[in-house]
Order: C-alpha cells, then sequence, then structure tokens
C-alpha cells in the first residue's frame, strides 16, 4: 500500500500523526482477515511490478501454443480445436478431386493441361516453399490455457492485472490529488471560491458516473493514459466533499489558529498542518476509489472504449469471453473472474481494515 | 414546503448551466472538429465548409455556445449524426425499454433485498446470518460483466430456458418472453450489495432503546421487526432508492447491450462508438435533468417518512 505522494513525509514533527500510522499499523496487523487482506493486495502489486519493469509476461503476445490450447490439466476434457494447415487443404482438395475426376469438375472446373494459370500456379507454390520459415513447436497445453491466438493465458492475466492495476492505482491517486486540492482551497477559504467550486461538483455529481465517463471517453482516444485522466476527472467529486468538510473542521481548530499566530502561511497551515491530521481518511478514500476505478476500467475496456488494442487488461480479457465461451472455451473467462475477485475482495477487505484501523475515536 | 421546492428548482438553474458549459467544452472544444468524421471519405474543402456551416462551426465560440443552449431550452437537438434521425424520436423510442427493464430491476431487487435482509437481521449471529453475508461478499466481488456472460450462455444458450436476445414491439411478449432473463441477472447483479447495506440498517436499527422497550412491554417479534424497527430501517433504503432513481431513465448499459434491447444504455454506447455528438448531448441533458429532479423528490419523500427531517 503506498501512501499517495502528496503527503508530506511522515516526520517527528507531527508525532500525533506518526503515531496514529503506527497504531493503526499495530491494529492493522492484529486484525487477521485485514492483514490477509494486505497481503494479497502487497503480492498483486509485486506481480504488477514485475509486469511494470518487463521482468514478468514480457512476451505475452508471443504465439506460444496451439489456437486455443486447453490447460494441462483439462487436456483431453471440452472441445478439441482443430486446426488446419496448408496440407491438410491441399488433401482435401486432392480428394475431392480425385472423387471428381471423372467429370473432371475440380476447383477450377479445369484439368490441370487446360488451366491456363497452372504453370504460374506451380511456380508461386515453389517460390513460397522456399520462403516458409521453420516454425517453433507450439505446445498443446499450457498451465492455464492459450487464448484464440495461442497466446498464453497465465502471461496475459499477468500482464492485464498489471494494466488493470496501473489505471485503478494512478487514476485514483489522480483523483484524489485533484479532490484534495479543491477540497482544502473550498473548505480551508470559503467565501465565492468556495461557492464556484461546490458549482462545480454539483454540475459533476448531477451525471451519473458512468454516463460521464463515456461522454469524456467519446471525444478522447484510447489509451492507458486517456483512461487514466478520464476516470480522474470524473471520480474526483468524493474525495473533493470528504475533504472540503474536514478542511472546514479543522482551520477553527487551535492547533491551525497557533500556526497562524506564529505567522504559518495558508499554504503551510493547509497542507502541512491540517493534511496530516486527514491524511488517514485520504489513504481509505483512495483504496475504495482503486476499486471502483478497476471495476470501471473493465466495463470501458470490454466496451472498447478502453485500454488500445495493442494492450491487454482484465476488461479487455473479459471482451473475449463471450465469443470464446460459445465455442466451449472456458478457461480465459475462469481465470480472469478469479484473479479479478480476489483482487477486488482483498481491496475492499483491505479499506474495510484500514478504516477501523485508522478510526482514531476507537482506542 | 412550497418554498423549499421553488428554492431548489431556483438552484438548478446554475446547475443545469454548468452542464451545458461542461458538455461544449466537451465536444465543442476537447472534441475537435467533428467535421471531419461527418465529411468521411469525401473530403472535399467545399464539403467541408457546408458542414461546418449546418453545424455552426464557422460561428464564434459563445455563439455556438448560445445556439446550445437555445438547443436545450426548446429541447430541440436537431438530427443524429449517423441516422440523421431526429435526437427527440430516437430518445422517445428508446426511454419505454428503459424504463420497463430498469424499473422491474429496481422493484423486484429492492423487495427481494428488504425481506433477506430484514430476516437475516433478526437472525443475526446465526448461522443463516454468517452464510448469507459470506456468500453476498463472494457474490459482490465478481464483476457483474460475468454474471451476464455466463447467464446468458448457461441460461439461454445451454440451458435453452430463455431466449438469447431480441425484444418486440409488443407489451405482453417483452414482458413474459425477453424480459426474464435480464431481469433475472440484473437482480442477481444487485442483490449482493443490497442485502449488506440494508442488513447492516437492520441491524443498526435493532440495537436501539426503543427495541428492547418494545420487547419489555411485551409486543410480539412481528409487531416490533414489522411496525417499529422496519419504518425506522427503511430512512436508509429509501435514500438509496432515491438514488438510483436517475438509472431509470439511463437504463442498464450493459444488460442492454447483451441483449439486444433498444433502451438508453444502449443508445449511450452506440452513440459513443459513433461519435455521435447530438445524441450524447441530449441523452446526458435529460439525464442530469432527471437527477436533480429526483434529488429534490428525494428529499421531499425524505421529509414525508421521516417527520423529523427538516427541510432547509
Amino acid at each position: 500500500m503506498s501512501t499517495p505522494s502528496s503527503l508530506p513525509p511522515l516526520t517527528a514533527a507531527n508525532p500525533s500523526h506518526n503515531s496514529l500510522a503506527r497504531l493503526g499499523w499495530r491494529r492493522l496487523r492484529r486484525d487477521r482477515l485485514g492483514f490477509a487482506a494486505l497481503c494479497i493486495v502487497g503480492v498483486y502489486l509485486l506481480l504488477a511490478l514485475g509486469a511494470w519493469s518487463g521482468l514478468l509476461a514480457r512476451h505475452w503476445q508471443d504465439e506460444v501454443a496451439k489456437p486455443f490450447a486447453p490447460p494441462t490439466l483439462f487436456v483431453g476434457v471440452g472441445p478439441q480445436h482443430v486446426e488446419l494447415n496448408a496440407a491438410d487443404i491441399d488433401a482435401a482438395s486432392q480428394r475431392s478431386r480425385a472423387a471428381a475426376a471423372g467429370d473432371s469438375s475440380a476447383a477450377t472446373g479445369l484439368a490441370a493441361s487446360e488451366d491456363p494459370l497452372a504453370a504460374d500456379m506451380a511456380a508461386a507454390q515453389q517460390q513460397a516453399a522456399q520462403y516458409r520459415s521453420a516454425e517453433a513447436p507450439k505446445a498443446d497445453s499450457l498451465p492455464l490455457g492459450a487464448d484464440q491466438r495461442g497466446r498464453d493465458v497465465l502471461q496475459k492475466v499477468l500482464q492485464g492485472t498489471a494494466t488493470s492495476l496501473l489505471v485503478g492505482l494512478s487514476g485514483a491517486l489522480l483523483a484524489l490529488a485533484i479532490g484534495t486540492v479543491l477540497g482544502a482551497i473550498s473548505g480551508y477559504f470559503g467565501g465565492l471560491l468556495d461557492d464556484l467550486l461546490l458549482w462545480g461538483y454539483s454540475v459533476f455529481t448531477s451525471v451519473p458516473d458512468m454516463l460521464l465517463l463515456l461522454a469524456f471517453a467519446a471525444v478522447s482516444g484510447r489509451g492507458i493514459g486517456t483512461v487514466v485522466l478520464v476516470m480522474a476527472f470524473t471520480s474526483w467529486t468524493g474525495s473533493y466533499r470528504l475533504m472540503r468538510a474536514e478542511f472546514l473542521k479543522h482551520k477553527s481548530r487551535e492547533y491551525v489558529r497557533a500556526a497562524d499566530a506564529i505567522g504559518a502561511s495558508h499554504s503551510r497551515r493547509m497542507f502541512h498542518h491540517i493534511l496530516p491530521n486527514v491524511s488517514h481518511l485520504l489513504l481509505v478514500q483512495f483504496s475504495m476509489l482503486t476499486v471502483a476505478l478497476i471495476k470501471y476500467e473493465a466495463i470501458l475496456s470490454f466496451l472498447g472504449f478502453g485500454v488500445g488494442v495493442t494492450q491487454v487488461s482484465l476488461g479487455a480479457m473479459l471482451a473475449e469471453a463471450p465469443a470464446e465461451l460459445l465455442q466451449g472455451y472456458w478457461w480465459q473467462m475462469l481465470t480472469v473472474t478469479v484473479v479479478m475477485s480476489l483482487l477486488v475482495t482483498a481491496f475492499a477487505l483491505l479499506t474495510d481494515s484500514l478504516r477501523d484501523a485508522l478510526d482514531p475515536k476507537v482506542k | 414546503m412550497l418554498a423549499f421546492i421553488i428554492r431548489r428548482v431556483g438552484q438548478m438553474v446554475p446547475t443545469l448551466f454548468g452542464v451545458m458549459l461542461l458538455l461544449f467544452v466537451l465536444f465543442n472544444w476537447v472534441g475537435g472538429d467533428p467535421s471531419y468524421i461527418l465529411a468521411g471519405k469525401n473530403l472535399s474543402p467545399e464539403a467541408l465548409a457546408n458542414i461546418r456551416h449546418q453545424l455552426g462551426l464557422d460561428l464564434p465560440l459563445p455563439q455556438q455556445f448560445l445556439l446550445f443552449v437555445k438547443q436545450v431550452l426548446t429541447l430541440d437537438f436537431g438530427v443524429s449524426w449517423s441516422t440523421q434521425q431526429p435526437v427527440s424520436s430516437i430518445l422517445h423510442s428508446r426511454i419505454g425499454p428503459s424504463l420497463l427493464l430498469t424499473g422491474s430491476i429496481l422493484l423486484l431487487g429492492t423487495v427481494l433485498a428488504v425481506v433477506i435482509a430484514a430476516l437475516v437481521a433478526y437472525l443475526r449471529g446465526s448461522l443463516t446470518d454468517r452464510l448469507v453475508t459470506l456468500i453476498s461478499t463472494c457474490a459482490m466481488s465478481i464483476s457483474g460483466l460475468v454474471y451476464i456472460i455466463a447467464g446468458q450462455y448457461w441460461l439461454a444458450h445451454k440451458a435453452g430456458l430463455f431466449p438469447i436476445m431480441g425484444w418486440s414491439d409488443r407489451v405482453t411478449e417483452n414482458l413474459l418472453y425477453y424480459l426474464p432473463l435480464p431481469l433475472l441477472l440484473g437482480v442477481i447483479v444487485g442483490l449482493a450489495p443490497d442485502i449488506r447495506f440494508y442488513r447492516s440498517c437492520f441491524v443498526e436499527e435493532m440495537s436501539h432503546d426503543y427495541v428492547r422497550t418494545a420487547r419489555a412491554k411485551g409486543l410480539a417479534e412481528p409487531v416490533i421487526m414489522l411496525k417499529h424497527v422496519l419504518r425506522n430501517a427503511m430512512i436508509p433504503v429509501v435514500t438509496s432508492l432515491m438514488m438510483s432513481l436517475p438509472y431509470l431513465m439511463m437504463g442498464a448499459m450493459l444488460l442492454e447491450t447483451f441483449f439486444g434491447i433498444p433502451g438508453m444504455g444502449k443508445e449511450v454506447v452506440m452513440a459513443v462508438d459513433r461519435s455521435d455528438f447530438p445524441v450524447i448531448k441530449a441523452i446526458t441533458i435529460y439525464i442530469a435533468l432527471a437527477t436533480m429532479l429526483f434529488n429534490l423528490l428525494a428529499d421531499i419523500v425524505y421529509k414525508l417518512i421521516d417527520p423529523r427531517v427538516q427541510l432547509s
């Protein structure tokens, strides 16, 4: 779990925050379910780090197996994919030609001696044979099976999870940054600025999230960066409202007035004094937003408005599922479902535990 | 009450103006020049100029904005860029199926969720309670997409219990033949989070002192649950219900896309796919208006069911 980068580093200058963080950590470790969730999220993050840095699943686009190669444990169960190669087609046409030899009505309806293109075709086939490259042997089965193009589902799901996590985490971070800055300004200064920002807030909340996302997606292209921006611009409202209320509450507290008395500037009071005192709420908000954005990304990518065609995400993998399922190839869908459910559940449980662990009222 | 309603309606004006401004910035500024999309392959300077003139894109930006404001105020959004149908007639024909689908999902889903949540909350701590909570947690973790894909495949394609997709002009045929599977899947997707939320509402109400008092004076358990607890627990339930009312108009995007139901949600997806800006703008304006009205309605209903609430 990384803390949002907008937070100042924990120093001895604010011991109260430091001790809440330590207290929260101690509580979180005592909470067995929450700690397990934290470990699962940590494993996911490590795997994603591996995929981002290129250590893991770098070759996810390689066609290492036969199309729709089944998972190793399920070889022979389920539908068998029969791939026709050139030799099969030749043999089939030979057979049909032999059967139809009597009336010489093969594919062209002409005997070889009458076909004006026969000599050219033979020459072309000979030349094509020269350029036939030696293909690497393709696997009959893979641990988690292969997709339509023979790509390894395991590598694909690693890469897809990394993309989804990247989109979710960075989208949440950006949304949180926008919401925090605007909320801090709104709550701290009040007055006309507050009215203006509240107006913006009411505008963004009067359109349902998904519709707003799609409206933004309609004018922007595809790709990871665009999706992150679109999500951040549409989902900052929750953290804005939260931060506005907190800053409103904190700005008249004694410690802020004391900071004023010793001459601290507005921005120092806002971000050095108040922000550390509300940052535990930001952490909970961050983890909540990440879960929501991972789900949104899946839907956007599924509908075709998400990551680009050369990238893979959990939603993009799910988008291939209906057509595969219809032919009986269930492994890609099952893998994505399990991986995504585990991630979402762990994150949601972690959010709950964080909320309890970081609640300063509970002793 | 009347003064409150008038004031709230007055507050909608700047918000609606803001939504118009946002849409204008998005589609006329960020979205770039749409005449290239419209001109398609026959890209000639004359054709471009012609399209720009038709759309009013040759006017200065403030004047373009006024044009858009006029469109919103007269509720006349011109014609769709992809089908040349008037936008109003498209939306008119899409609202019915969406209302039917989301309305029935909302109704059935809420009734089921409230009943199950009340039962589970009453049996709090028992095996049933823990089992339902566990199942809900697991069910919630799976993406809604998976339910729809799997449901359409197993129930419609494999088992043949339902039609795979489709919609008809006759309401009875829709209700009896095409609606059940999308309805079932929509309810399943929404049920788990609703049960968990409503259960926590009920449990919180049941720990209040008035419940103990009611027990102490010898009221029967059904009376306590149905007359005292239910009424109080309904307040957050109604709030969350009112919040989901805008989706009545927007429809269920994924369900409509999967099952070929010609509703608003499918229209939005198709419009985004085809860069059909007038349709997206019109739908967004309508839904923003609906959301604001439903929010007002929520406050009024809130006041009606809970006399303690003060409208400010």
